[in-house]
């Protein structure tokens, strides 16, 4: 068994790791790396509960295998707050309360700002169809669908004030 | 029993009990620190695996693991040898974590093995021979029950039928409820509707696969780590299954990624424990999705004939089931509960409902939100839309001319209480959408729901600390914000800040016995032990105020939290508050405390309607949700954003229940469909923005009046979309999931119809 | 003399018998005399569910029935 030696930014962290040729990004994060806020629901990458950023692009991270990583910048939920301060997003989906019981919130998350960083202003077809790829068992994604327009709204008027 | 009269003391007027306070649970969930079942790890940890039957049915002749144990990184292997065979109640669920003489479904365990790594673990599976003898196998239903089916268990006798039978069967047993004379109920009726449904099997479809990390000493000491609704059951039957003391083994419930009843039994935790023992190392294991769908718990595939009989004003003279239920490979689907809750929503004279639980060569099914009601909704709830259509009456006041009240007898047999069907009905005819224009192959359909909701063993301890805030421990895992609803009745009944209590799951080994988290059980029932724990803790600062001021505690009163005294005769003296109480506990008498553990009752059922608008493309026959409307008796909404939330979760697993989601068995009895990809969920661009009518009829159980919400809201959803696509098209659909090809060969008949 | 009634199952394991009157005072008293009438139900009576009076209870043995109640003796139930 040789395993690759890869090096990585995570959440602009530089990291280096070694892993088996087979092993998903997803593996790496949650088993070698303690990164645990990726889910693993499917591994075949319908769920979207893995959703990681690599290099800007939103990703199925059980998809990607963890060779690829090389010389790559990652973005996983771990790194949406900075420090104490949650991201909009974060914010508005504990007060919209859109979330029961949790396990897909990191994929919604990581694709929700994905969403919102090239789409400020997404309608409400543009978020259900932009997270069609995030399975949500609990919710029936109203209160995600509504928290991720509220967010859009706020962080416009954030702008608007900081301008 | 003192319950009585603690619930006499009614609280209507509330501080916090309704407000929408932040989860205390929420930022670890937003951050991803929370740890769910697949998180944990332990130092020296091995992976376990599971070796599947890829046969529906096969006798196992021999297992030979030697070549898996010889492999380099294997540390254990089981098989049935490593569990000791019993006779009692628990026999199932042992053979179900494990096969013994026969394979009874694709994908049932056959041998397990723990490894160093995944990957010897899936090196050393392809390493054990299985010698089978594949049986010929039944998947559906009907089929099961015709005579010269492949027989499952040629033990098994029909049973409560009359005579007794002489042949082995599929049919496990046969079951009856029923009032009134039915002949004579449908000799009243101007008009009669007969029809014949199926459904198919659907999976809960958590997002979480189940994952546990276990370990378990030569000493019979354990531990596991499990994400499951009830940690109590997975100590006791696991202890059971491996002939352990219960007081060995302590549980911890992880956080858990939704269950919907799929959670409630065990499957891989006895097998992760047996791996431990033989390797003395800790095992984690951890489902593959596909893994999930072939071997947990889905709910049954069903085959229904209702028969409801009218008079021309629209009162229901009389109504009949015959409900077939397949439990899997093991007796115990839910049909006895679909029989009862068929007609459950109707005041009825002549009521008669026959359930037969047959056994498959399917996944031994499990509990799947308000198990056995929402598929007997469907097919009853078809018929009363098709009735009412008949007898040109709107389809609200149609269900309300018959609709169950307080005082009905319930055709299940006990007299209702206070209900609220009539306020859901009310509420969705007053709504806009119940008038919103329908276009050109739209159709709009509506349907009510019944789940009995209940409580069980339940133990709470909540504990004041120095500064006055408050750690309350429950023993029922959070599954969709129920802590936060434990702070907020924690909070309102001691006048404390709602960020003033901390509520966790503790572990097994911390407080008693709970029942799993199962029933819309737990804000009713670990609410009602949390504000007895809380009243408890009011007792004892009376006291110690009453200490404080030298006056006997009978002339202390608690208000606003704050202990007070009686009146002007009891003395002069400041109010203590809460936190000042809590401050001098140490110097007045020791840490303060309350604790309560009761047996609950009367978690009050609970109605909701369901509206719904389709259109359906004729061309390729993919129905579209337009707009979606539930109310639903919750008696008292605790925290109001999470009643919401489990209304429209109901709703949205309904709509994939109604339109896409089956399982799917090819010819050679193996799953076809075990994926997420084939087995399509809705997702967020299948769904419309689901609007929500709390109706609160207080529930005389609860000192708040809650009832529970968590299942109700699953039993309306098919038979709302079924009478809706059915309007869209002008067939009437008689099989779920109604997939694009079940729509394009209803409208391809419908003309094959009209061309004749 | 309450009035106790078998619902599904059990009516048929009871051989779909009519109504019981008993002379109890609480559920258990209630079992026990079902238990003596129908010995064909004793290993299921620890685990039915009983409705007094459209009250439902499970494993209450002390819950209080009155000469006038009328008692459903009701198979197991679970919820998920």
């Amino acid at each position: 068994m040789s395993g690759h030696h890869v090096t990585t930014t995570i959440n602009g962290d530089s990291v280096e790791f070694v892993c088996e040729p087979q092993e998903s990004l997803l593996d790496v994060l949650r088993n070698h790396l303690g990164l645990t806020g990726a889910k693993e629901g499917c591994g075949t990458g319908d769920c979207g509960a893995c959703s990681i950023e690599l290099d800007g692009r939103l990703v199925c991270s059980c998809l990607v295998l963890g060779a690829e990583a090389e010389g790559r910048k990652i973005r996983t939920i771990e790194g949406m707050a900075k420090g104490d301060k949650l991201h909009p997003l974060q914010k508005k989906f504990l007060e919209h309360a859109a979330l029961q019981c949790g396990i897909c919130t990191p994929g919604f998350l990581v694709a929700a700002r994905a969403l919102l960083e090239r789409t400020p202003n997404p309608t409400e077809t543009q978020v259900r169809y932009w997270l069609a790829g995030n399975l949500c068992r609990c919710t029936g994604y109203d209160k995600i669908v509504r928290a991720v327009l509220a967010t859009a709204v706020e962080m416009k008027q954030e702008k608007r004030h900081a301008a | 029993m003192p319950l009585e009269g603690d619930i006499a003391q009614r609280k209507t007027t509330f501080k916090q009990i309704g407000t929408r306070p932040i989860r205390p649970d929420g930022v670890d969930k937003v951050t991803g620190r929370a740890r769910f079942g697949a998180d944990a790890s332990a130092p020296g940890m091995l992976i376990g695996k599971v070796l599947r039957s890829p046969h529906a049915h096969a006798r196992i002749r021999k297992i030979n693991t030697a070549k898996a144990e010889a492999l380099a990184g294997v540390k254990a292997v089981v098989t049935r040898d490593d569990f000791k065979d019993r006779n009692d109640a628990l026999r199932d669920v042992l053979v179900n974590c494990m096969a013994r003489d026969k394979a009874l479904y694709d994908g049932h365990a056959v041998a397990a093995v723990a490894a160093t790594t995944a990957a010897i673990a899936d090196k050393a599976l392809k390493l054990i021979v299985v010698d089978y003898e594949v049986l010929p196998h039944v998947t559906d239903v009907d089929e099961a029950m015709k005579p010269g089916a492949p027989i499952l268990d040629k033990t098994m006798f029909t049973n409560n039928v009359e005579p007794k039978p002489t042949k082995p069967s599929n049919v496990a047993s046969r079951c009856e409820f029923a009032l009134g004379d039915i002949k004579a109920g449908f000799a009243k009726a101007d008009v009669v509707v007969e029809r014949s449904f199926k459904t198919e099997a659907t999976h809960q479809g958590y997002i979480e696969p189940h994952a546990c990390l276990a370990n378990l000493g030569p000493d019979g000491q354990g531990e596991i780590w499990v994400c499951t609704q009830g940690h109590y059951m997975i100590r006791n039957t696991c202890a059971d299954l491996l002939g352990l003391d219960i007081s060995k083994l302590r549980v911890t419930a992880s956080e858990i990624g939704g269950g919907f009843g799929g959670k409630t039994t065990v499957f891989i935790e006895p097998v992760a424990l047996a791996l431990s023992r033989k390797s003395g190392r800790p095992v984690k294991m951890v489902m593959t999705r596909n893994e999930v769908f072939r071997a947990t718990g889905p709910t049954s595939s069903t085959s229904m004939r209702i028969k409801v009989g009218t008079t021309r004003d629209g009162r229901i003279t009389a109504a009949e089931a015959d409900l077939r239920y397949q439990g899997g490979a093991f007796p115990g689907s839910p049909v006895e509960l679909g029989a009862m809750t068929a007609f459950a929503c109707y005041d009825l004279e002549n009521v008669k409902a026959v359930g037969y639980d047959v056994i498959t060569n399917r996944p031994k099914q499990a509990a799947y939100r308000a198990p056995g009601a929402p598929m007997a909704a469907f097919a009853v709830e078809s018929v009363i839309d098709e009735l009412a259509k008949k007898i040109r009456m709107d389809p609200v006041d149609f269900r309300l001319k018959n609709a169950a009240k307080q005082g009905t007898k319930s055709a299940y047999g006990p007299t209702f209480g206070p209900i609220g069907l009539i306020q859901t009905l009310e509420a969705i005819k007053a709504h806009p959408n119940y008038r919103a224009p329908l276009g050109p192959n739209q159709g709009r359909g509506l349907a009510s729901g019944f789940w009995f909701n209940f409580a069980g063993q339940t133990c709470t301890t909540l504990n004041v600390n120095l500064d006055g805030t408050v750690a309350l421990a429950v023993g029922t895992p959070d599954i969709g914000g129920s802590r936060a609803s434990m702070c907020l009745m924690a909070a309102e009944e001691l006048g404390i800040g709602y960020e003033q209590v901390r509520t966790i799951v503790a572990d097994t080994s911390s407080l008693g016995y709970n029942d799993v988290t199962d029933g819309s059980r737990v804000t009713f029932a670990s609410g009602l032990a949390t504000i007895m724990a809380a009243r408890e803790v009011i007792k004892k600062m009376c006291a110690r105020a009453a200490k404080t001021w030298g006056i006997s505690a009978d002339a202390v009163t608690w208000e606003d939290g704050q202990a007070k005294p009686a009146g002007s005769n009891a003395g002069n003296f400041k109010p203590m508050s809460f936190k000042e109480i809590a401050a001098a506990s140490h110097s007045t008498g020791g840490p303060l405390a309350g604790h309560h553990e009761i047996n609950a009752d009367g978690a009050g059922v609970s109605f909701a309607t369901h509206l719904c608008d389709v259109e359906v493309d004729p061309e390729t026959g993919y129905t579209r949700v337009l707009r979606y409307t539930i109310a639903q008796d919750a008696g008292k909404a605790i925290h109001p954003s999470y009643v919401e939330g489990q209304f429209q979760g109901g709703a949205a697993q309904g709509i994939g229940w109604a339109l896409n989601e089956e399982y799917i068995y090819g010819k050679d009895g193996r799953l076809q469909n075990a994926g997420f990809l084939d087995y399509r969920i809705p997702v967020a661009s299948d769904c419309p923005m689901i609007d929500t009518i709390i109706v609160e009829v207080a529930n005389p159980k609860h000192p708040y009046g809650v009832r529970g919400v968590g299942e109700t809201s699953i039993v309306p959803p098919m038979g709302a979309i079924a009478n809706a696509v059915s309007a869209a098209i002008g067939v009437r659909m008689l099989e779920l999931p109604m997939s694009p090809p079940r729509i394009v060969h209803a409208l391809d008949s419908r003309l094959k119809k009209a061309a004749d | 003399m309450a009035r106790v009634m078998l619902g599904g199952t059990l009516k048929s394991l009871a051989g779909n018998t009519p109504v019981l009157e008993v002379d109890a005072k609480t559920i258990r008293e209630v079992l026990d005399r079902v238990g003596e009438v129908y010995p064909s139900l004793l290993p299921i009576l620890d685990r039915v569910a009983v409705a007094v009076d459209g009250q439902i209870y499970r494993n209450q043995w002390f819950a209080a029935v009155k000469p006038d109640s009328e008692v459903f003796i009701l198979p197991p139930m679970a919820g998920g």
